[in-house]
């Protein structure tokens, strides 16, 4: 037995490890489209090239061209494995991007898809990537139109990067952004939650969750559609991939000034997902959703839209979960099952699995 | 969902709310042990829904807080070693040692993994004989099991690769730490029921007669945590001071005999510096001589690693109840969630975090553009 030491704990002095904030390395939390990737933006990129389209921050830009209301948008794809339940890489390549142009409500038209290739990945498997990407184009309406390839040394590289860009046109009388969310807005979620991230997470740590959890990885321009064949006038959509919910309502709420309020058993998280989650300490709403979308509607069209949404394939789980709101402008807050309320936050980075 | 909505029925919770608000006739004070159920009590708003008579005291049973300044920094010295492959839990990746973190650590080269279970890194150990892998072990009863586990193991393998960095720490010698520091205003506990289905409730009795408070194991759904609120509660009313088990789906009075004897092979009961408290008398574990092999701080030569912590914080009166956050000339000002001074402002369930996002949502400093940015990690 080691000696009793002959101190005296003293409580008041009771203090806990914080977080590094200035880190002058990249981590990996700078990737995880929380707080982190945001003072990305602000500190290093909008400062460099900032402009009043760049700091829209919305998924796609809205650039006047022509006489057309045109929809850009880029995003680079890096993800382990490959492929996973329920999709690819190059599903994800194709669909991430037509879904950034949907939620400015374009029409997606033509894609490019840049190739990063490691030296020594087997060319089936960038042929495999690429034939996902073109039946995926199909599926989304759009047009693979130009491309380019890149080859890094051996150990430079996690086998294949894809980034793809994307145009799309914006319908007369459309403009959907976060800034035009009001309070009085429904918000609606186009189906469940967290579905893509628990699956990427049980593939890549090896993880069995007791049933095959499949990306939720899908086109949502033709739901956009459908939703504004109801009224062109909705307000905010929003893909909520890295971050989950949490990240893409805090975005909204913060670029709009107004509040968010959601009701916790309204949001639907499926079983898997929540048993995952609960097992790892994480919180579906900050899991990343590939083929989901929220949406910012106002109230007077809600029950069209959302009928609408229901009656589109990707939409089947379209559900009210809260509404926009004027008190605390700029948070997001959940009533729980309970009858309480907490507030949900921006996330860090990306979520960590707790110890207990 | 079966197991998890029926702890979560709203009617449920209401009667027992309302029985809580029927038995209180004066103010009680009483402190969840467990990091873990405090994460609970925040997340489903228990706090918000409770009578104003009973007030809640969040314990320090958060692992990642209480690991020791000087331990952090061990683990950073070691997991920037070539040829070192160092696991640990996620949460413990970003939690800052005296000048970096493990991310950093990651980001200069050194090769951090998170692993789920110490026995992944076992395994990764046996896959790469000519790398040392190196777990870092903290936690409470609750981890130790798996960790003392993992330590057998490897000594059946045979691995000479495979090491842990040990920070452990026991709970009842922390109890016994709050009920005599001089301020201390806690009148009855819930006790952490992971901690309690390893350990059994063998070492609570004595605790409950000689600070004569009740003592309630509690688990961690929404309904348990009102039920242990309710016993303790209805104990003090009654004047009474007993361990009861509200948590007997999976607590049993002598625990897990295998888990403890596994302890028990491999751990010794150690003194202990918690981060932010100071020292407490045989409140941790630390590997036996028959072990000191596989102790990562011999392996690596880092035991002479030795820290000063700077203390500049009340969070402890916050975390006694002393005083309310607001009351703190630091809260919200040098001290926010984004730059925050201690452990009630660094989490979710702190308290400091609390006070100023619902200060912030029904207070006049409530303005658009000055929207939360701020983390609210959830590291317990």
């Amino acid at each position: 037995m080691p000696e009793l030491a002959d101190t005296t704990v003293d409580p008041a002095n009771w203090t806990c490890p914080a977080p590094l904030r200035d880190q002058p390395l990249v981590v990996m939390g700078h990737g995880g489209g929380g707080a982190l990737s945001a003072e990305l933006m602000e500190q290093i990129f909008a400062p460099a090239y900032g402009n009043p389209t760049l700091a829209a921050l919305a998924d796609s830009a809205v650039l006047e061209l022509g006489g057309a209301r045109l929809a850009f948008s880029t995003d680079a794809y890096v993800v382990r494995p490959l492929f996973f339940p329920g999709g690819s890489l190059g599903d994800l390549a194709v669909n991430g991007t037509v879904n950034d142009l949907a939620m400015s409500g374009a029409r997606p038209a033509y894609l490019s898809a840049a190739f990063v290739l490691e030296e020594g990945v087997e060319l089936t498997v960038v042929e495999r990537i690429a034939r996902t990407m073109g039946t995926a184009a199909e599926a989304a309406g759009v047009v693979v139109a130009t491309g380019d390839t890149k080859v890094v040394e051996s150990g430079h590289g996690d086998g294949v990067y894809v980034t793809t860009a994307g145009v799309g046109l914006v319908p007369e009388g459309v403009d959907i952004r976060p800034q035009r969310a009001r309070p009085g807005d429904a918000v609606i979620v186009s189906g469940p939650i967290g579905l893509h991230g628990v699956a990427i997470m049980s593939v890549r740590e090896g993880l069995e969750f007791g049933v095959e959890i499949a990306s939720d990885t899908a086109p949502l321009a033709d739901l956009v559609a459908a939703m504004l064949a109801v009224t062109p006038d909705v307000h905010v959509l929003r893909d909520p991939t890295r971050g989950g919910l949490a990240a893409s309502l805090n975005e909204i709420a913060r670029a709009s000034g107004t509040g968010v309020r959601l009701r916790e058993r309204a949001i639907p998280v499926p079983d898997a997902v929540a048993n995952a989650c609960g097992f790892l300490g994480l919180d579906p709403l900050y899991v990343a959703n590939e083929g989901r979308l929220v949406a910012f509607v106002p109230p007077s069209a809600a029950e069209e839209v959302l009928a609408a949404m229901r009656a589109h394939p990707q939409g089947t789980g379209a559900t009210l979960i809260g509404e926009c709101v004027a008190e605390h402008p700029g948070m997001v807050v959940v009533a729980t099952g309970l009858g309480g309320t907490r507030v949900v936050d921006l996330p860090l980075g990306e979520q960590l699995p707790r110890i207990c | 969902m079966k197991y998890i909505d029926e702890f979560n029925d709203p009617d449920l919770a209401r009667r027992l709310l309302d029985e809580i608000s029927a038995t209180a006739t004066r103010p009680w004070a009483l402190m969840e042990v467990c990091g873990g159920q405090t994460h609970s009590i925040i997340r489903h708003g228990i706090d918000q829904l409770l009578p104003e008579q009973v007030e809640l005291i969040h314990g320090p049973g958060c692992p990642v807080c209480v690991t020791p300044l000087e331990v952090i920094d061990k683990a950073l010295e070691i997991a920037a070693r070539p040829g070192v492959i160092f696991c640990s839990f996620g949460d413990m990746l970003r939690v800052p040692g005296t000048d970096r973190d493990l991310f950093r650590v990651k980001g200069e080269g050194g090769d951090v993994r998170v692993v789920y279970s110490p026995l992944d890194a076992l395994e990764l150990a046996r896959r790469n004989p000519d790398r040392e892998v190196v777990f870092f072990a903290i936690g409470f009863e609750t981890t130790a099991p798996a960790n003392a586990m993992a330590v057998h193991q490897a000594r059946r393998l045979s691995l000479t690769n495979f090491s842990l960095l040990v920070s452990h720490v026991r709970v009842p010698p922390a109890i016994e730490a709050i009920m005599t520091a001089p301020a201390c205003r806690v009148q009855g506990f819930l006790a952490a029921g992971h901690v309690c289905s390893v350990m059994g409730t063998a070492e609570y009795p004595e605790l409950a007669e000689r600070f004569r408070v009740p003592l309630v194991v509690t688990g961690f759904e929404p309904l348990d945590i009102l039920e242990g609120i309710r016993r303790a509660v209805r104990q003090l009313e009654r004047g009474e001071h007993r361990v009861e088990n509200a948590y007997e789906r999976a607590v049993r009075a002598d625990g897990n005999p295998a888990a403890v004897r596994m302890i028990e092979e491999v751990f010794e009961v150690t003194d202990r510096n918690w981060r932010g408290i100071g020292l407490i008398p045989l409140s941790g574990w630390r590997l036996t001589e028959a072990f000191r092999a596989y102790d990562a701080e011999h392996r690596f030569d880092v035991t002479d690693i030795r820290t000063e912590e700077p203390a500049e914080c009340r969070a402890g009166e916050v975390l006694q109840g002393l005083i309310k956050p607001t009351e703190c000339a630091a809260f919200g000002t040098t001290c926010t969630p984004r730059t925050p001074l201690g452990a009630t402002m660094v989490s979710s369930e702190g308290a400091c975090a609390a006070y100023y996002l619902y200060r912030r949502m029904n207070g006049p400093t409530a303005q658009a553009g000055q929207a939360p940015r701020e983390e609210m990690n959830p590291v317990a």
